[in-house]
């Protein structure tokens, strides 16, 4: 085979692999959105600030001692301990369950009835806290976050994958990111997880006829606040899974609140309210941008992929306004 | 009676409406907050810290205590401005504006407000032609200063032949990463090498097209112009890809701690260029320990002293105070004013017997400004990093760059600069 074609493949499943780790953002989105039709501008912060959690739990981080120091003149910044990776990701978890209590008791309980607008401001207003309340809690420094996932090019598919070329030509084998296969791997176990969750129990059946019709869900007893604080806690634990990915690419720093970016072309083009469209739609925006800036990007001069995965799924939305997998909305005067 | 106490009150309140000029006012315009705030700290630790050393050791400059007005800008162009406006009010001497944006925003308000200001290492190049621009400093050294540095490190460990070598210039996507493309161009001609361009958007969190193109097509080395994230991630993805480290070599503004960390010691052997010197084995730092820190007198939360950028801030305080020590100098009083602040600048001569007296031996360039080179001799060093110790270590000194290359590059972009902005260009002779 040609190595062009062979380089066109290894950008597709680099393209897909990236696509996954934007779905693991998008997702968060589609869980809240679908259970309370708002849009939540936090998620991003919120994939920040548990990673900065499970950091500052791994790393026996006291929670704000720089503020601590400043007002009592201390100099106290770490417990000594060091807490395992499995231990500090269920104990971030713990704390993100916290935070979706907060939220909906400081918040979203004074909001009920409201338009999903106010909602969605609201979302705004805890980004912008957040962010402040992360650094306050943890630092603005940037933190190493090694959770023990592998890392780096596999060199056995390198090598097994070198001779498809033919002998002397400039083909070394397909790079694949081992952070990424575990990215897929984890974003597969997650949306199986989901789906049993949402299918098979009566908390998940209740999500969906909250999804369905509020109105109704609340006239058989369904309690609306008791459900929201349940998707608040998925969408946090999925914000920590997202904050893990990315934090172990970059390290955990403020920057990982943009990854929310990522996810909005995902969003238009999967839907808002289809888990299953959040993944599909990573993969095309994921596949389509990375083979865009592969054949096109050279010819006007690269960095083309931020505002082509834009282009692809306004172009999606010239034909399915709801989004691939979105419900559609029709509404009669 | 009655008249007396309502003078009085009036003089009170006069008194303490205006603006205390007795001190001299340094505007600190620092980011701690926002994406950039991992850089914006260390930086504003350091100056803070060195300017408090001199008030605590010597009693200020002069007998005139320095003052820090520090006022957060988020590493937002309109912040910045606003922050300008908000400050220069109070006697301002001299602005940093840590921002190439702002500094564009401001050389026009420098200018016309005759305020100073200096960009050490960022902003706009061309400014280091001081017959355009009066009142902008960026020495010891510049963008295109950094982009012959690191072409000068490559003929030193190549024996001086780079020609046929492969470069890929791996640069944010914004005016600041686009600065060393023209000093690359030029420079490939004259030593035969070549240069692959990949942009990256911002924030570039995501960079995997232009990683596995530098797989695709291997270029001897990869330079760096980052920011933020971008850097962290273009270290990671290097490591990744197996890339030498010690073939990848970055600006200043991607050389430090924070951008090396996340990678592990997968980053070891990553290079970048510099200006000034790291660690903290001088003897200043003995003085900033008794007169600063162990008085709890530290600017932030101390945990910063020492990195990369934290010596840049302490090291464009001093450049401040050693230019307001020219200007006291030159003035013959202590209590100086903007303009003079300038003169000072302009007739500062940073030389390798003041800096031991500083206690800073090799901590940067000797250099000597004059009213038509306000960027400095524009040497520059090379640092390398070692994961497993946790330090740069400066690999090669500071060295003169090709200036013959950057210098008609700057009289072409001041003068299309002063042709627009409508600037009468001032006889240096």
């Amino acid at each position: 085979m040609s190595p062009d074609f062979l380089y066109a493949v290894e950008v597709l499943l680099n393209g897909l692999m990236a696509g996954v780790m934007y779905s693991l953002v998008a997702l968060g989105f589609v869980l809240i959105f679908k259970a309370s039709g708002v849009f939540n501008y936090a998620q991003g912060v919120m994939a920040l600030f548990a990673a900065l959690t499970l950091v500052g739990i791994m790393n026996g981080q006291v929670p704000f001692s720089h503020l601590i120091n400043a007002v009592f003149g201390t100099s106290v910044h770490e417990f000594g301990w060091h807490v395992p990776a499995l231990g500090a990701i269920a104990l971030t978890a713990v704390v993100m369950v916290i935070f979706a209590f907060l939220v909906e008791k400081l918040i979203l309980k004074y909001l009920i009835g409201q338009e999903p607008i106010i909602l969605f401001m609201a979302t705004i207003g805890l980004a912008y806290f957040m962010e402040g309340f992360g650094d306050l809690m943890w630092g603005a420094d940037i933190k190493a976050l090694d959770v023990g996932l592998p890392k780096g090019g596999s060199i056995w598919i390198e090598e097994n994958t070198a001779w498809l070329a033919a002998e002397g030509s400039r083909f070394f084998g397909f790079f694949i990111d081992k952070l990424d296969v575990s990215a897929t791997l984890v974003a597969v176990v997650l949306v199986i997880a989901l789906t049993l969750f949402s299918q098979y129990t009566a908390t998940g059946r209740a999500l969906r006829a909250v999804a369905d019709d509020h109105q109704a869900a609340l006239s058989v007893g369904i309690s609306l606040r008791a459900i929201w604080v349940i998707t608040w806690s998925i969408a946090g634990f999925v914000a920590l899974v997202a904050g893990i990915m990315w934090g172990s690419k970059s390290g955990v720093q403020f920057s990982l609140a943009f990854i929310a970016l990522k996810a909005l072309p995902v969003l238009m083009l999967g839907g808002f309210t289809s888990i299953p469209g959040a993944i599909v739609g990573g993969l095309i925006i994921g596949m389509g941008e990375k083979l865009f800036e592969f054949f096109v990007g050279p010819l006007i001069g690269g960095a083309t992929e931020n505002w082509f995965a834009y282009v692809l799924a306004l172009i999606f939305l010239v034909f399915r306004p709801q989004g691939l997998f979105g419900e559609r909305i029709i509404e009669r005067v | 009676m009655k008249s007396l106490k309502i003078a009085a009150l009036a003089v009170g309140a006069v008194a303490l409406a205006a603006p205390a000029f007795a001190d001299l006012v340094f505007p600190s315009l620092s980011y701690r907050t926002g994406p950039y705030a991992a850089g914006g700290i260390p930086y504003a630790d350091g100056y803070q810290d060195y300017m408090t050393l001199i008030n605590e050791r010597d009693g200020g400059l002069g007998g005139e205590k320095l003052k820090v007005v520090e006022c957060e800008t988020g590493y937002n162009t309109q912040k910045g401005v606003e922050c300008y406006e908000g400050t220069k009010g109070q006697g301002a001497l001299l602005y940093q504006p840590l921002s190439t944006g702002i500094t564009y925003q401001l050389i026009p308000k420098s200018q016309a407000d005759e305020i100073p200001i200096l960009t050490m290492g960022y902003g706009r190049t061309s400014a280091a032609n001081g017959a355009v621009f009066k009142y902008v400093f960026n020495f010891p050294a510049n963008y295109w200063a950094g982009a012959s540095g690191i072409v000068n490190h490559l003929l030193d460990i190549n024996g001086g032949d780079i020609s046929g070598k492969s470069l890929a210039l791996v640069y944010h996507n914004s005016a600041y990463g686009k600065e060393p493309i023209r000093t690359l161009e030029e420079l490939s001609k004259k030593h035969g090498f070549s240069v692959t361009l990949l942009p990256v958007d911002h924030p570039g969190q995501e960079q995997k097209s232009q990683w596995l193109q530098i797989r695709r097509e291997r270029p001897d080395y990869v330079l760096m112009w980052g920011w933020g994230v971008m850097n962290s991630v273009a270290i990671q993805e290097a490591a990744n890809i197996n890339f030498p480290m010690e073939n990848f070599i970055g600006i200043w503004w991607s050389g430090s701690e924070n951008d090396v960390r996340p990678a592990g010691a997968a980053a070891t052997g990553y290079k970048a260029a510099t200006f000034h010197n790291v660690g903290k084995d001088y003897p200043i730092f003995d003085d900033l320990q008794k007169y600063v820190f162990d008085k709890g007198m530290t600017a932030g939360a101390g945990d910063q002293i020492g990195t990369a950028i934290y010596n840049r801030g302490l090291y464009a305080a001093m450049m401040a105070v050693e230019g307001a020590r020219k200007a006291q100098e030159l003035a013959g009083h202590a209590a100086i004013t903007p303009q003079e602040m300038r003169d000072g600048l302009e007739n500062l001569e940073i030389s390798e017997e003041l800096m031991n007296n500083l206690g800073m031996p090799n901590f940067g360039p000797s250099f000597k400004v004059s009213c038509s080179n306000h960027g400095g001799s524009g040497d520059v060093g090379i640092q390398q990093w070692d994961a497993a110790a946790g330090t740069w270590s400066l690999i090669s000194d500071f060295a003169p760059v090709d200036m013959e290359v950057i210098q008609p590059l700057i009289e072409e972009d001041s003068a299309a600069y002063a042709a627009e902005a409508g600037v009468e260009v001032r006889s240096c002779n």
